[in-house]
């Protein structure tokens, strides 16, 4: 099995779009990804603080779950003058949108060396990418922990 | 708020907002924005500044070093900046990446420089006009000196021995987590990229933020005097700042060097991704 087939179906057609940009265009990319990052939903924009800190980043990156029967949706507020970390977050919440928990976890903590960042990023900067990550995918767990525990109830919920 | 950059040692070397504002169109004048964030300046800028990224403009790209006088040269040709051009540095975080590119134009010798005070940060705070336009400048002839390490550089072998002198004050600028060794690690990836915490022995803990204020502008000089001066920080040393790869530290290195007119102050690079790692090198927690 390959590293992309591991992915989401939309994750890798990200992935493949990234490889396929050469040097500043893959930036340029990123950049767009930023810009397009969703506002938080009417519904949790009252109650960030009740959203989960990604305390490893040195940008304040909130994240929220929200189950739809089974299927993950993620939430993310990333302040716009952290671009980088926000386009991070754009992909990922583009890429993983309705993904399964099992999805998530299968992805590979490596993925996004495929898509090439680390030639014009820091290794530094390649650690949000990774963050983020591992991040949702805790968070994937513990769905994956509540659905076993209520697996008859259907009502969307977050965490 | 408003003080009088004339107290500072240097005063020349900060500009304000206003300046800024004024010399937009200054040919003599170039902005230079240089932020963590490699993509922010895309997102708007000062109009007509340039962007010099730390990573890939100032690092080379295969050893853990600076860019050599030749490709210095191509950087200031590429952005327009003649030997004589003033050169303004602004950027993110308190201008922590701005001071940097401050440091090192200095190791080339390019003095005709400074900083606004205050950054990004406060120019948008005021209201100030960005823009998206990537501004492009005819090519100049520019000749730089050899980069020169030993004035306001220090290598680790030099921070070894200076542990031994009691002439030398170490500076930590780095969180006091981090000085204290408490936060190293970060679940599944080492935070620092450092094998283990703590800090060079003797080294006095100032996070290097602590000089500036709410607003990113750098605090009174009888305020910065106070901090340093405190713990044993003055003028009277020979000061080795450091953090993690340098950036912060670099900001410090600013502050000690041209706000409160220390001598000899030396920004160590290598910092705690090089001590924190470094066979036979002691630390203290």
């Amino acid at each position: 099995m390959t590293a992309e087939s591991a992915l989401p179906p939309r994750l890798g057609e990200i992935v493949e779009d990234f490889q396929l940009a050469e040097g500043s265009e893959k930036l340029e990319l990123l950049l767009e990804y930023a810009r397009k990052l969703p506002p938080l939903p009417d519904w949790l924009r009252d109650r960030r603080d009740a959203m989960d800190q990604v305390h490893e980043c040195m940008t304040p990156v909130f994240v929220v779950a929200e189950n739809r029967d089974r299927k993950l949706v993620f939430h993310f507020d990333v302040p716009p003058e952290s671009p980088t970390v926000r386009g991070y977050a754009a992909l990922l919440e583009e890429g993983v949108r309705g993904a399964t928990p099992e999805q998530i976890l299968q992805i590979p903590g490596d993925f996004y060396q495929e898509m090439g960042l680390q030639d014009v990023l820091s290794p530094r900067r390649l650690q949000g990418v990774h963050t983020i990550l591992a991040y949702i995918k805790r968070l994937a767990t513990k769905e994956l922990a509540s659905s076993e525990l209520q697996s008859d109830s259907s009502t969307p919920h977050t965490i | 708020m408003t003080q009088s950059n004339q107290e500072y040692a240097r005063p020349d070397v900060l500009v304000e907002t206003d300046w800024v504002a004024e010399h937009l169109n200054d040919p003599n004048v170039r902005l230079v924005e240089s932020n963590e964030d490699v993509l922010l300046y895309d997102l708007g800028h000062i109009p007509g500044a340039v962007k010099i990224d730390w990573v890939s403009d100032l690092n080379d790209p295969l050893v853990r070093d600076y860019l050599d006088k030749e490709r210095f040269e191509q950087l200031m040709s590429q952005k327009g900046i003649s030997n004589d051009t003033t050169v303004v540095f602004y950027g993110d975080k308190n201008n922590w990446w701005a001071t940097y590119a401050f440091w090192v134009f200095q190791l080339f010798g390019h003095t005709n420089a400074k900083i606004m005070n205050g950054g990004r940060k406060k120019w948008i705070d005021e209201g100030r006009e960005l823009s998206t336009d990537v501004p492009q400048y005819p090519p100049t002839q520019y000749t730089a000196q050899e980069r020169s390490d030993h004035e306001i550089r220090a290598f680790r072998d030099e921070v070894l021995q200076a542990l031994k002198q009691q002439n030398v004050a170490l500076v930590d600028v780095r969180s006091n987590d981090e000085y204290t060794g408490k936060k190293l690690h970060m679940p599944e990836y080492p935070q620092e990229g450092a094998l283990r915490g703590g800090h060079i022995p003797g080294a006095q803990n100032i996070p290097w933020a602590t000089a500036v204020r709410e607003d990113s502008t750098f605090k009174s000089r009888e305020e910065l005097e106070q901090i340093y001066g405190t713990k044993g920080i003055t003028p009277d040393k020979d000061v080795i700042a450091y953090c993690r790869i340098g950036e912060r530290s670099s900001h410090t290195w600013f502050v000690l060097t041209y706000l409160l007119g220390y001598d000899k102050v030396r920004n160590y690079d290598g910092s705690w991704t090089e001590w924190g790692n470094g066979v036979g090198l002691p630390i203290e927690k």
